[in-house]
């Protein structure tokens, strides 16, 4: 008889899920900082073209949101033609006008030189719609606009 | 009387409790898209139309079915792919075909007298179709944007080697909100004298009605 029996082999010693809240708190953390809340639900498909010459967008407070593009599936009653979208609800290029002048009464005085309207414009939509907008936001005299897009190269999914 | 250790609390189900929050954060994340061009438009107020001459306008128009077509040079038009706008366009700008007090010191282009004279004078128009796609719009101001850039990028090069960076990286700094006071004022002159030197002068043409 030895004093020095092996043990018996064959099972694993358990792995230690000690660390595991820690991986998930850094995860958590991570999520956590870089969640930005959608200010709108979209009704509205809006996957955005591609550009290689994108500047940032100006600070968060200062930017007003257009959407355009098709109903997405579950608006299927609003047809397959592509749409405005103003805040939450389908809207008219007419209450463009109303809409700007919303948001900016929203904004401090010294703020609205410096607003910005972005276009988030659906890729498929027609230049059309988009040619309208852009006359109706230069009546209310909102000139500077930016055309959201992605990071990407612009001539790729062409052709 | 010996002190009685406190009894340990389990730990056990926070790993559980973190996952629950890992997941709805998970969920509601949309990585936001925070990037996009610039443009300016004009103000609506018709003023009379400068009067322009035509060898400096680089005339661009892109029909229904997304082609391009390109009148400059003194051609009558010539159906172009849209990878070679870019080329075009900065060839355009930096042609330097000007005499006398049009001259242009800094362009490197082939001074060909029926193009562009000089930076301040070329200008690039662009009309569309009202059934253009959006996305070839955009692939065209990209294309137009590039251009401009690219010179700008050389000029600046140019002008400021010391700085050590382009026209594009000076600018993105400029308007990043993390950079100093000091450093911004003394971007700021440089990056205004570039842009005078070569404003983007760009007109866009209300879309034709199509059928």
């Amino acid at each position: 008889m030895s004093k020095f029996k092996k043990k018996k082999g064959g099972d694993l010693p358990a792995i230690s899920t000690a660390s595991l809240p820690d991986i998930v708190f850094m995860l958590l953390f991570f999520f956590m900082v870089a969640t930005v809340m959608r200010q709108n639900t979209l009704k509205i498909e809006n996957s955005l073209p591609a550009a290689d010459q994108v500047e940032k967008l100006a600070k968060r407070n200062l930017l007003m949101y257009i959407y355009a593009g098709k109903p997405s599936s579950a608006y299927k009653d609003m047809g397959t033609v592509a749409r405005l979208q103003l805040n939450d609800k389908f809207a008219d290029v007419s209450e463009i006008a109303a809409f700007i002048a919303a948001e900016r009464a929203s904004k401090r005085e010294e703020e609205i030189p410096f607003l910005t309207t972005v276009l988030s414009v659906d890729k498929e939509t027609n230049m059309g719609l988009v040619s309208d907008i852009k006359q109706e936001l230069r009546k209310v005299n909102a000139l500077k606009i930016n055309y959201k897009t992605r990071k990407g190269d612009a001539l790729r999914d062409l052709n | 009387m010996a002190k009685r250790a406190a009894p340990e609390v389990n730990a056990g189900s926070m790993a559980d409790i973190a996952f629950l929050l890992l997941i709805f954060f998970l969920v509601t994340t949309t990585i936001e898209i925070d990037s996009g061009l610039n443009r300016k438009l004009p103000p609506i107020e018709e003023t009379e139309p400068p009067i322009i001459k035509e060898k400096n306008i680089f005339q661009l128009t892109v029909n229904r079915k997304n082609q391009l077509l390109l009148k400059a040079n003194g051609s009558d038009g010539e159906v172009i792919e849209l990878k070679n706008l870019r080329k075009k366009a900065v060839a355009f700008l930096d042609n330097g075909g000007g005499k006398g007090e049009d001259a242009c010191a800094k362009c490197k282009g082939k001074k060909n007298p029926q193009s562009s004279d000089n930076f301040q004078k070329a200008i690039i128009s662009l009309q569309n179709d009202r059934a253009t796609s959006y996305e070839t719009y955009i692939a065209v101001q990209n294309e137009i944007i590039a251009a401009y850039n690219e010179l700008r990028n050389r000029e600046f090069e140019l002008a400021y080697p010391s700085l050590n960076m382009s026209y594009v990286e000076a600018d993105k700094m400029y308007s990043d909100p993390r950079t100093s006071a000091g450093d911004k004022a003394r971007l700021k002159d440089k990056i205004e004298e570039i842009k005078l030197l070569i404003p983007q002068k760009f007109s866009e043409a209300e879309p034709k009605k199509s059928n």
